[in-house]
């Protein structure tokens, strides 16, 4: 089985590329089980036609330890199993922890045993690396492989680099690899070679170039991947080669982190950042 | 067994290089200020120390954390208060009646001590936050008990999770109405030790709890005790001595306390400080709005004692009053000097040393010299330089990033309760003929020259000095208590007094002397031997030897 994490600046589309992606793996025959990381329980929506599931969280709080796998996980499309870690309210308690419990209750439950004969497990993990919590599924070998989703705009490129210096430090310790940038375009100037660009400086590749497409908006609002929305359309077949890039890719590095003064050098030379 | 051998005339400044000589170079440079041999003389100013500064990691330190200086030391001690310890239970547990701190709430008083009260977190309550969970021990304490106050203790997870206790504090004391409930965010982390609670609690005391209760207590000349802690009863004594002698204590902080004693400690004319440590900063702060000054005393010692009573009725300046405090020392005395004459010839040249708190490794002192014993080594563990300096260098100190962790809260003149107890001509005059208002002379000061002051002593050191010195006790708190036994020396606690005391006032110093004749004179613990002691198995060095 292979595990992966996708990370990303909030908001740059992690949750709607990971189910997409998933979709594709689940329309090739792989088992994939998603687990969402984010407070929000928002990952698995659209695999499962925007059921609300409930999560691993408060299921282990009205249940108590009395819990099964049953409980916390729903099939979705193509047969993926879909579980929502879930937290806290915005503003009290502690999301990091709440990860951290949710993942081990999966693992005491048995998620990850060979008899569930499962291809992939996917993490989707909220925004930034904040805290101890939010690196849990890069820590402690839960995720070998991690993919972040970028796109050409700066911010989205300096979480991306933080999040390498994040894995970096669990690289050494945890054997966690970084599998590559997922460019999901906001159509800005020369996107793709400068994702490329910073891919290499990171030591890493650019694994697919997602155009932007309101496909997938459309899908969004039916609560559907766009695979399962309508299969014909041409952005299915950009999910498509996503996952296909995924299932075969063989390029798993240590990330090499940029200093601000290399990354911002990499914008004016690519001409998004003006000299002042 | 011949008397233990005392090691031929060490130098103060030998010692301090033992001390060090096994540190790395950065650790050695910081302890080295932190170890000071004292030059203090009437006429110098002594040396400066480093203190109030964090513990070096690795280090066993013999300090506790701030949740413990403010629940377990400032609020811990007063009776009809619930204590609620917010967050996993090892807090609450660990912390509940450790300091043998003695209530007396009457027949029908109200008295929570015996109790430990937490909110139990769990992990669910660390994710999706504690408030609730808070909420409900609060209104649990509310109606199981009805008590005039609950008060609410962060712990560590609580200050990382941010669960916001004031605003569930407030919430429902709006919603009782007749419960004065508040918090304080005294997370262990805090500060560099204790010290940090102390201030914390100071401040919730002052802005929650003193100035509550209007109507004007009966009694002549009021005064508060602060920073009394009642360990085996000390409190009592001192009471019985000020009921004697006709003085009137309102509120002790806060040993013996009750709600009631603080919400009146703002009709009192003169507040007494014994810990100046854990409680100058409430005497500061009621100088400022009520108008009450404050004076530094120590019933510890038989002579301290008779000094800060008569301190007392030099300050209310009334011959009747002391009159009665010069026949209660007449009559108090010769019981403390017979005891005295009976123990000094056995006690007699016998040397101590402690470390011991804020304040009590300086008082102790002085029943040590009562008993004819000297101190050689002494330090705290929690002080700031001007325990060890005396108050004159406050202006100098530093602020650093822990210090500007804990709330300085701004305190004005009350608009209309200000009242300043004496006119500024009276204090002058008091001045004149040699009163200290606001004085503190620090523990060097008053300590021999060649002695050793040592701030934040640890494991280590402790067992090095003993090992150097060989005093003939050795006073600190419960964790040094076995490891200095096991050297053969005999150890007293000066935190809970093992189960001794009480040692203040008159019929304290007598307690001592007695508990101390028998320490140092029936060394039991010299005469035990390890089997691996009298037959090692294996003898070796270190390599590095």
């Amino acid at each position: 089985m292979r595990k992966v994490a996708i990370y990303g600046k909030g908001g740059i589309g992690k949750s709607t590329t990971t189910q997409n992606t998933v979709a594709g793996l689940a329309e090739m025959g792989r088992k994939v089980m998603v687990v969402g990381c984010d407070p929000k329980a928002d990952s698995t929506r659209l695999l499962l036609g925007g059921l609300a599931q409930k999560s691993v969280l408060d299921t282990l709080r009205e249940e108590g330890e009395d819990v099964e796998l049953e409980d916390i996980r729903k099939k979705g499309y193509g047969g993926t199993w879909c579980v929502e870690s879930g937290g806290p309210e915005p503003g009290v308690g502690c999301a990091g922890r709440g990860i951290i419990t949710s993942i081990n209750m999966l693992e005491s439950l048995g998620a990850y045993e060979e008899s569930e004969g499962l291809d992939y497990a996917f993490y989707d993990v909220l925004g930034d690396v904040v805290c101890g919590g939010f690196a849990m599924p890069i820590r402690d070998g839960k995720a070998q492989e991690i993919y972040i989703v970028c796109s050409g705009e700066m911010m989205a490129m300096y979480a991306a680099n933080n999040i390498c210096k994040g894995i970096m430090k669990y690289a050494e310790s945890g054997g966690v690899r970084l599998g590559g940038l997922i460019c999901n375009s906001r159509n800005t100037d020369r996107e793709a070679e400068l994702i490329t660009e910073l891919a290499s400086k990171l030591g890493t590749q650019m694994i697919y170039f997602v155009p932007r497409d309101n496909d997938v908006q459309r899908a969004e609002i039916n609560r559907k991947t766009v695979i399962e929305w309508d299969g014909t359309v041409p952005q299915a077949n950009e999910y498509r080669g996503l996952a296909k890039a995924i299932d075969e890719n063989e390029m798993f590095a240590i990330p090499t982190p940029l200093d601000i003064e290399e990354l911002e050098q990499l914008l004016l030379d690519y001409g998004i950042m003006e000299a002042a | 067994m011949a008397k233990t051998k005392k090691v031929v005339q060490l130098m103060p400044t030998d010692i301090k290089e033992e001390l060090l000589a096994k540190y790395p170079p950065k650790v050695a440079r910081k302890r080295a200020k932190q170890i000071m041999i004292n030059e203090a003389t009437e006429a110098e100013a002594p040396p400066e120390i480093l203190a109030n500064v964090r513990t070096i990691p690795g280090i066993i330190t013999m300090r506790g954390c701030t949740y413990a200086g403010c629940k377990g030391v400032i609020m811990g001690p007063t009776r009809d208060i619930v204590n609620i310890t917010h967050g996993p239970i090892g807090c609450g547990f660990y912390s509940w009646l450790t300091r043998r701190n003695q209530t007396d709430p009457g027949p029908d008083g109200a008295n929570y001590m015996p109790y430990c009260f937490s909110t139990d977190m769990q992990d669910q309550d660390i994710i999706f936050g504690g408030e609730k969970k808070l909420a409900a021990a609060i209104q649990e304490a509310y109606d199981l008990l009805h008590p005039k106050g609950i008060c609410v203790f962060a712990t560590c997870p609580v200050g990382l999770i941010g669960d916001d206790i004031h605003a569930v504090c407030k919430k429902m004391k709006e919603k009782f109405g007749d419960c004065n409930v508040f918090a304080f965010s005294c997370e262990g982390y805090k500060g560099v030790s204790q010290s940090a609670g102390h201030h914390i609690a100071n401040n919730q005391v002052f802005t929650h709890l003193v100035g509550e209760q209007q109507e004007v207590p009966e009694g002549e000349f009021k005064i508060n005790l602060l920073g009394e802690y009642n360990i085996g009863g000390d409190g009592f004594e001192i009471d019985r001595i000020f009921k004697k002698c006709g003085i009137t204590n309102l509120s002790t902080f806060s040993g013996n306390s009750s709600y009631d004693q603080f919400a009146r400690a703002h009709h009192a004319d003169l507040n007494l400080v014994m810990c100046h440590r854990s409680i100058n900063y409430v005497a500061d702060m009621m100088e400022t709005k009520y108008g009450i000054p404050w004076v530094k005393v120590n019933f510890i010692g038989s002579e301290s004692t008779a000094k800060s009573l008569r301190k007392i009725g030099e300050y209310f300046g009334d011959k009747k009053l002391m009159d009665r405090i010069e026949k209660v020392i007449a009559e108090e005395m010769p019981a403390v000097e017979a005891a005295r004459e009976e123990v000094l010839p056995r006690t007699k040249g016998k040397t101590a040393m402690l470390f011991v708190g804020g304040s009590r490794a300086h008082h102790y002192q002085y029943l040590f010299a009562e008993m004819g014993m000297s101190t050689l080594s002494a330090g705290y563990e929690f002080a700031h330089r001007d325990d060890y300096e005396g108050r004159q260098v406050l202006p100098g100190l530093t602020v650093d990033a822990d210090s500007r962790n804990i709330e300085e809260i701004e305190v004005e003149a009350d608009p209309e309760r200000y009242n300043p107890r004496k006119t500024p001509d009276e204090v002058k005059a008091l001045e004149i003929a040699g009163y200290k208002f606001k004085h503190y002379a620090g523990m060097a000061t008053e300590m021999d020259k060649g002695t050793i002051l040592i701030d934040d002593l640890n494991q280590y050191e402790a067992e090095k000095l003993v090992e150097l010195l060989k005093p003939d006790v050795f006073c600190a708190g419960i964790k040094e208590k076995f490891s200095i036994q096991k050297t053969g020396v005999p150890m007293k606690q000066l935190h809970s007094y093992d189960s001794g005391g009480p040692y203040a006032g008159f019929k304290g110093a007598i307690n001592f002397y007695h508990e101390i004749d028998r320490l140092v004179n029936s060394k039991v613990w010299s005469y035990m031997k390890a089997p691996w002691q009298e037959s090692p198995e294996l003898t070796g060095t270190f390599v590095w030897e």
